[in-house]
């Protein structure tokens, strides 16, 4: 057993990435690794840094220096900012998950619901439509979605039911790893809680590896096995959740865990 | 002697309070404690003195200084304080029980349904799981009307013996119990008593925070005085 707790290879490995927009370092030298099964949750005010950071996790834009190095089924540890946009357009459609804030930017308005779901395994080459429809009924099942409503258009879906269809779609393909924009922002308070609750049970019965940008410890310590504090593009702290939200080093993380109501 | 399942060898916690003055507060300095398998110890000492701050740094939620805090887990010793988080997690998963004495769980799950957790995340089957979740909750008089429904509306004793199924539910080498029996009936009390009992014959070592000294009596408990060690940092 303990074997493998020592050869363990990092799933994702982030070296000294920076990204500079003119003077503003967005993101500011931050390293860190996650390891498969691993959710880890970034947190942070807005402008701190965090979007920016994972945008340039997801190749969706690259940094100014440092490298984003991915473990690749097929040929090991990748650094995907020196792929060629193919390349790394492949690894974006096969081996990771992209949930945006705003379930509008994440979905096809004029596509029903089964095919928004679908469409990561289309992009695939995937083409049995009776596999597809299965599969699109069983992930709403998984996100809780009424499965009746399979054809209907999302832009008749309430926030709530958008954003749990978008969630379907990022993970119908079994993305290595899922990046996740502030997934729970937006939505009503209730509303946040159940989505809330249906990510975690996805979490645990997948076991799946997440990075998740948040402003709210809330959710963070409900999702994240561990936690990396972001201020002005740096990270001021890290460790496992409960830690850093009940014994908070930093000063700044000391300030936001005593903000909250 | 048996080895010991905990060993804490010179640990000291200081809280520095950043956006209050940034004066640090000593809790506690060089401290040691060892707690052999099927030991039950007791911490002591007045409110403030530092007793919940040593559970936590035992199981890592909160940082200490200095020294070691070594936790046997079945194969070998892991310092809590050298841990990765996801070593740290895999530690508590397999070798540490946490039961607080107010509800740590997730409030809209249902009760079933978080007591059978750790087992599931053991690797036990559902249908072993819930078997197990069912006798730990009948046993601990939770009325079985209430086990489907999430435990954000239960009592503060309801609640709390979900807690107390839910941390019993798998065993470990090691439990840190902070006051299980605050807000139990006399009843509910023996049974997490005899709950204790058993684990200490199964060889479980045992660090608990108990006010009532009826409790301490009946596990046949060792004293550890954190406030004498407190006064010595201060």
């Amino acid at each position: 057993m303990h074997a493998e707790i020592e050869t363990e290879t990092p799933l994702l490995r982030v070296e000294k990435l920076s990204k500079h927009f003119g003077f503003l370092k967005a993101v500011n030298e931050v390293s860190f690794e996650v390891y498969p099964g691993e959710v880890l949750g970034v947190v942070g005010e807005s402008g701190s840094g965090k979007t920016t950071l994972l945008q340039c996790l997801a190749g969706r834009i690259s940094p100014t220096s440092g490298e984003v190095l991915f473990n690749d089924a097929d040929d090991g540890e990748v650094n995907i900012h020196a792929l060629t946009e193919p390349d790394r357009r492949r690894l974006r459609r096969e081996a990771w998950g992209y949930v945006h804030q705003n379930p509008r930017d994440g979905l096809r308005r004029y596509t029903s619901a089964g095919g928004n779901i679908v469409e990561p395994l289309l992009n695939m080459g995937h083409r049995v439509y009776e596999d597809m429809r299965g599969k699109a009924l069983d992930w709403m099942a998984q996100v809780e979605l009424d499965t009746a409503r399979i054809d209907d258009d999302p832009k008749r879906f309430s926030g709530g039911m958008q954003q749990r269809v978008q969630i379907a779609r990022s993970l119908i393909h079994e993305p290595k790893i899922v990046y996740m924009d502030e997934p729970t922002g937006g939505l009503d308070v209730s509303v946040q809680a159940r989505l809330l609750d249906t990510l975690r049970e996805l979490v645990r019965t997948h076991s799946l590896s997440v990075v998740i940008v948040t402003h709210d410890l809330g959710v963070a310590r409900l999702l994240a096995d561990r936690l990396m504090v972001m201020r002005h593009g740096k990270v001021v702290e890290a460790g496992i959740t409960d830690q850093v939200l009940d014994d908070p080093q930093d000063a700044y993380t000391q300030l936001l865990v005593s903000s909250v109501l | 002697m048996t080895q010991p399942v905990l060993e804490i060898a010179n640990i000291s916690k200081t809280f520095t309070l950043h956006n209050q003055g940034g004066v640090p507060i000593g809790v506690f300095d060089a401290l040691d404690l060892s707690v052999g398998p099927g030991e039950c110890v007791v911490l002591s000492g007045q409110s403030g003195a530092g007793k919940s701050t040593l559970m936590r740094a035992i199981y890592g939620n909160y940082l200490s200084e200095d020294g070691e805090i070594r936790v046997w887990d079945g194969e070998q010793y892991r310092d809590v304080r050298a841990l990765e988080p996801r070593e740290l997690h895999r530690l508590r998963k397999r070798a540490m029980g946490y039961v607080s004495q107010f509800l740590s769980v997730i409030p809209r799950v249902p009760t079933l349904t978080l007591v059978m957790e750790p087992m599931l995340e053991r690797g036990e089957t559902a249908d072993e799981a819930e078997t197990h979740a069912r006798e730990l909750l009948a046993r601990l008089n939770l009325p079985e009307r209430l086990w489907r429904l999430p435990p954000a509306t239960f009592s503060g004793g309801e609640q709390q013996r979900v807690n107390i199924a839910r941390g019993f539910a798998v065993s470990y080498p090691l439990m840190l119990l902070d006051e299980p029996t605050a807000s139990l009936d006399a009843a509910n009390k023996q049974v997490v008593i005899e709950l204790i009992r058993e684990r200490l014959a199964q060889g479980t070592a045992i660090v608990g925070i108990f006010h009532d000294q009826d409790v301490r009596d009946a596990l046949g408990a060792r004293e550890f005085d954190v406030a004498a060690i407190s006064l010595a940092a201060a």
